[in-house]
């Protein structure tokens, strides 16, 4: 604070969505140094404060994981769900409040890894929830196991020699299940994230952003990147802007939105059209 | 005169260094004790933003003056 004599009430925060969006008594939050959840939740929060949502009108759902401690943090209706089954409840509640904004907030091992079957699902039935998938590509807070979209090669506690097992692709998943709304995005260009998410969150319909996310503490340790900045800038020099996941430039992961089809009815609409006919 | 102010809740730093990562104008440097955040250079902040965006622990936050231009 360099001007506190210079006039300081003349001074406002850029940003009044930490003191709206958030819980701040449970700060700080448990989450490892320099762990991309924490610059995922402020975008999501950033973005409800410039839609003007109320904070009684969003609800927040999440499953267990280091991503589901999120829920705990955001000044909205959350619940904490068990572990995979954060989809299914977001469905229920979408099915019995469809004026509410349902936003699920997913680790990848929460999202494809447990609760796969039921990402397939709700991408299926095209509810009107917001998936957002933060991809740190290992099991964190259980201690760095590999999770289903662990690179094929990369190290973890499970596989010290490298991952033998090709790893999973959450877009093309959502894609051949199908989801309306498909974006990648990573967290070293954190005002994207946020353009992406407030797209999916005014989207009618299954939205899945997923969020590659760094976790230093267990994946950057095991691969020779234990900095969150070395981290941040493995994603600029690994990643390319594509309008498919399937596109292909000297092995490096395509980021961009993928699909944004309006035209496929909402379930809950359709659903309240055949109850009131 | 600056138009612009930056402050860091130590409570809440957790030393990550992103923002010295991401700020183009040197703003940030990390203490020697523990290796928080300070914002030494306060004075040539020209609120661009991108440290609030990306600290990922809500510590950041950046003062605006009142009718200044973002």
């Amino acid at each position: 604070m360099v001007n506190e004599n210079d006039a300081e009430a003349s001074f406002v925060p850029m940003s009044s969505a930490p003191d709206k969006w958030l819980r701040k008594e449970h700060l700080p939050h448990i989450w490892c140094p320099g762990c991309g959840i924490g610059t995922i939740l402020r975008q999501v929060i950033e973005q409800f404060t410039k839609l003007g949502w109320k904070n009684d009108d969003v609800v927040f759902v999440t499953g267990i994981g280091c991503t589901g401690r999120a829920s705990g943090y955001v000044n909205a209706q959350t619940l904490h769900t068990i572990h995979g089954r954060a989809l299914p409840t977001a469905t229920g509640i979408k099915m019995a409040r469809p004026d509410m904004h349902v936003v699920a907030m997913l680790g990848d091992g929460d999202g494809v890894g447990i609760g796969g079957n039921h990402f397939i699902h709700a991408a299926k039935r095209n509810i009107g929830v917001t998936a957002i998938v933060v991809n740190n590509r290992i099991y964190g807070m259980t201690g760095g196991q590999v999770s289903p979209t662990t690179p094929q090669g990369s190290k973890s506690t499970t596989t010290p020699y490298g991952n033998v097992e090709p790893s999973m692709d959450v877009c093309k998943l959502a894609l051949g299940a199908g989801a309306t709304f498909v974006a990648r995005v990573h967290t070293a260009n954190p005002v994207y994230v946020g353009q992406i998410i407030g797209r999916a969150l005014q989207h009618d319909g299954f939205a899945v952003v997923e969020v590659l996310s760094q976790c230093p503490t267990y994946f950057g340790r095991f691969n020779g990147m234990p900095d969150p900045v070395q981290m941040l800038q493995w994603f600029k020099e690994n990643t390319f802007m594509a309008k498919s996941p399937e596109d292909e430039k000297e092995g490096k992961i395509p980021i961009g939105v993928f699909k944004d089809d309006k035209t496929t009815p909402e379930l809950s609409k359709s659903y309240r059209n055949l109850w009131e006919a | 005169m600056n138009k612009f102010d930056v402050s860091v809740d130590t409570r809440l730093c957790k030393a990550c260094g992103l923002c010295v990562l991401v700020c183009p104008k040197k703003v940030f440097e990390l203490r020697d004790e523990d290796g928080k955040s300070v914002p030494v250079n306060a004075l040539a902040c020209i609120g661009c933003t991108q440290c609030y965006q990306i600290c990922p622990d809500f510590a950041i936050t950046v003062y605006k003056k009142e009718g200044a231009l973002a």
